[in-house]
């Protein structure tokens, strides 16, 4: 009850610090000899009681107020201490809660690190933040205040989704925040380096860090939520294209972009237009994640209950942003009239736009299959779908030149060159194209594309695992990222041509054969936890060589909510995975029994941790290349 | 005649104009071949022609249908005005249930039997698919 009441004042504190700062930045910005020392302390201050705010609704969460509407909603006394905390973020009003605390944290930092940037800059990236800050404090307090009383005080609370009650979920929310608000700072600096037109080298690599470190969060926020579809939805995938999935891709297809214009602007002052539309397209597409999954618009198999009227607020506020900075790049945005000057075809920025313009595709594929669907609702009220072959079959063509470019572009120079080393280039792509050849002869379907695609991923693979030893250090970065990236590719083909399923209803005891698999379901055993009861089913599977494994998936039938769900058992190996998942059919005797042998499915997760490693590298490093 | 500037110019937005209405055109063409669409159970019953393409087909799980085998479930989909019979062979997402929502995606064998391919998951208890909702709401 107090923990509401001192949350709930706090946010409201919270929304009047922001007019209050708001105020002295316009006043500051006029003056700006100094920057008054008031802004850092508001901006603090204003840090200081979201943070208050936030943890009052974890408090309430770990004493289980149930006044509380958001615990009430959310929580249940059974429910241990770990998840009754991760459970402040799994609900939308505390994950809105999040979002505040982030961006306010993000402006402090910002404001103690730009120490020697201009201090016109400075305030302006600060209003821009704070009418973003502003927007969302009204958005929370309006629309889906987390404080909000039930009288009378229900004794228990309706629970949190069992799905949701896993370690990796519980992380990731506040993983993939700090890339998606990270992405606010961008925004709120491109705004104002364009206004007062000081877009520059010395700009480019000071808000690089800032770029580099939302797009490391957003990659490992987003391998983060693949992991827990993979074991925890029982799908036995790790990717499925839907709009959820989507939304979290997008943002993050325009911040790679991003990171590697803002590279060339750093050393050549070109591609300026496009790093501020990059910057623009970044935070619009995180936002409008947050309106799609919050609206309950989209038709999407990940959707949780939701309420149009908060969408439709984010939506009046996003269309509001995008118009303000539409305006200011119009209106204050000075192209460089030297633009073409030292430009040559061969060069390592024409790979990187070449490319550049590849991710811009596959942005808009993903953009069009998310959206065409509400957009043939609204006009048609036809409901369709979008499947994975859409993408699958306009993507995978494209990533071949794609990934080449990707393997030729770091070998060529600034401005202008010619490639060095073509022997070893050469070399490597045909060993490239024939140990593919051998990997997928066995494989009738699709050969030809097949072989290519492994080919030019093989070929990626080869040239980046080289300048580990032949450059060392150097490049180091760039180097692992896209390393990772090759890996990720190959990891992903070989695990969706050599994976093999069987899907099968048995009754305790029965056994499943063909050929290669023989499964046997030896039995099953109850367990009586705190917050659910399980069953536990043993199952022994020999592979062709004869090779015996124990499996014992798990199926919880929580008590509040009153739920069940299917805990795969995954035996990870270097090479492969064997995934197996039960479900019991209401009133039925039979067990519905999911068997997987999965490939390079730990090289999935390897290899995106390598990307967002490499960085960090870039974070970390010191300038001392220049 | 003109400077090397020019013509370069007019080159990357040729270039630019031919790659956006090559790309238009792809992703209109593959959205047209790949878009599944949702009909419920008596849109199904009032189709002049049966299509070949995949669809999904959504209501309520009808009380009392579901029957397991070992190699197929069998349950009957209800709008409460018409019901489709579906056969199904797969994995069975942990919220199917009778008396609940559910959108199965698969064929059309005819106007009362449909043989699905995948059923979808849901992730909450309380959320049900808008077009299961508007299929059940003009009830």
């Amino acid at each position: 009850m107090l923990f509401s009441v001192i949350g709930n004042y706090s946010l409201f504190l919270g929304l009047f610090f922001g007019f209050v700062l708001f105020y002295f930045s316009v006043k500051n910005f006029r003056n700006s000899k100094v920057l008054d020392t008031k802004i850092l302390s508001f901006t603090f201050l204003q840090f200081f009681l979201v943070v208050i705010s936030f943890l009052c609704l974890v408090l309430s969460f770990v004493v289980s107020d149930f006044s509380n509407e958001t615990v009430f909603n959310n929580s249940h006394t059974t429910k241990p201490i770990f998840y009754k905390i991760a459970g402040t973020w799994g609900n939308h009003e505390g994950s809105l809660l999040l979002w505040l605390l982030v961006l306010t944290l993000f402006i402090l930092i910002f404001l103690v690190k730009t120490k020697n940037q201009p201090i016109k800059y400075r305030i302006l990236t600060l209003v821009f933040q704070q009418i973003i800050i502003i927007g969302f404090f009204i958005f929370l307090i309006k629309t889906s205040n987390p404080f909000n009383y039930i009288y009378p005080i229900p004794t228990e609370g309706l629970g949190l989704n069992p799905i949701l009650q896993d370690p990796a979920l519980a992380i990731h929310p506040p993983i993939l925040y700090l890339g998606y608000v990270g992405s606010s700072i961008i925004f709120s600096s491109v705004l104002a380096a364009t206004t007062l037109n000081i877009v520059s080298k010395r700009w480019a690599s000071h808000i690089k860090k800032w770029i580099l470190s939302s797009w490391i969060f957003l990659t490992l926020g987003i391998l983060l939520g693949s992991i827990w579809a993979y074991y925890e939805l029982g799908w036995g995938g790790f990717w499925f294209w839907d709009p959820v999935e989507n939304v979290s891709l997008m943002p993050w297809l325009a911040l790679t972009t991003l990171l590697h214009c803002i590279l060339v602007l750093e050393k050549k002052l070109i591609l300026t237009s496009w790093v501020i539309i990059l910057s623009i397209s970044t935070f619009a597409l995180s936002m409008s994640g947050t309106f799609l999954v919050r609206s309950g618009i989209l038709n999407s198999v990940h959707t949780f209950a939701n309420d149009p009227e908060r969408g439709l607020f984010i939506l009046i506020f996003l269309f509001s942003l995008i118009f303000l900075s539409l305006f200011i790049f119009f209106f204050f945005h000075k192209t460089n009239k030297n633009n073409l000057s030292s430009f040559f075809w061969l060069s390592k920025e024409t790979a990187i736009i070449v490319n550049n313009w590849f991710m811009m595709y596959f942005l808009s594929v993903v953009l069009i299959g998310t959206i065409y669907p509400i957009f043939l609702d609204v006009i048609s009220s036809q409901k369709i779908s979008v499947g994975p072959p859409f993408y699958h079959k306009l993507i995978i063509p494209f990533l071949i030149p794609f990934l080449l470019i990707m393997a030729i572009g770091p070998k060529l120079k600034w401005i202008k060159s010619n490639l060095d080393d073509k022997i070893y280039l050469i070399s490597l792509l045909i060993i490239s194209i024939l140990l593919s050849i051998l990997i997928v002869k066995n494989f009738s379907s699709n050969f030809l594309i097949n072989t290519i695609l492994i080919s030019s991923a093989l070929y990626l693979f080869f040239i980046t695992l080289r300048d580990f030893f032949n450059k060392g250090f150097k490049n180091l970065a760039q180097n692992m990222a896209h390393f990772g990236f090759s890996l990720l590719i190959l990891s992903i083909l070989f695990n969706s041509l050599f994976s093999s399923e069987i899907i099968t209803n048995l009754k305790v005891g029965e056994t499943f054969e063909n050929t290669k698999t023989k499964i046997v379901f030896e039995s099953i055993s109850q367990k009586e936890e705190k917050n659910y009861n399980s069953i536990v089913a043993k199952f022994t599977v020999q592979d062709s060589k004869g090779k015996l494994e124990n499996l014992s998936p798990e199926l919880r039938i929580y008590n509040q909510p009153n739920i069940a769900t299917s805990e795969a058992d995954i035996k990870t190996t270097l090479l492969s995975d064997k995934f197996i998942v039960i479900n019991i059919v209401q009133n039925q005797e039979f067990f519905n029994v999911r068997y997987q042998v999965k490939p390079f499915m730990l090289w999935i997760w390897i290899s995106v941790i390598l990307i967002s490693v490499g960085g960090l590298v870039s974070f970390v490093k010191k300038e001392y290349e220049k | 005649m003109y400077g090397r500037k020019v013509k370069l110019r007019f080159l990357f937005v040729v270039l630019i104009l031919i790659t956006l209405i090559l790309t238009a055109f792809l992703v209109l063409k593959s959205l047209e071949e790949n878009v599944v669409y949702f009909q419920s159970p008596s849109e199904i019953k009032a189709l002049s022609e049966l299509d070949k393409k995949k669809i999904r087909v959504g209501g309520m799980v009808k009380k009392d249908s579901i029957l397991v085998k070992a190699s197929e479930v069998k349950f009957v989909i209800t709008d409460f005005k018409n019901e489709i019979n579906v056969t199904y062979t797969g994995a069975i997402p942990n919220l199917f249930e009778e008396e609940k929502g559910v959108v199965a995606e698969g064929f059309l064998k005819d106007r009362n039997f449909f043989s699905a391919t995948k059923i979808l998951a849901k992730h909450d208890e309380n959320y049900m698919p808008p077009e299961v909702k508007q299929a059940l709401g003009e009830k």
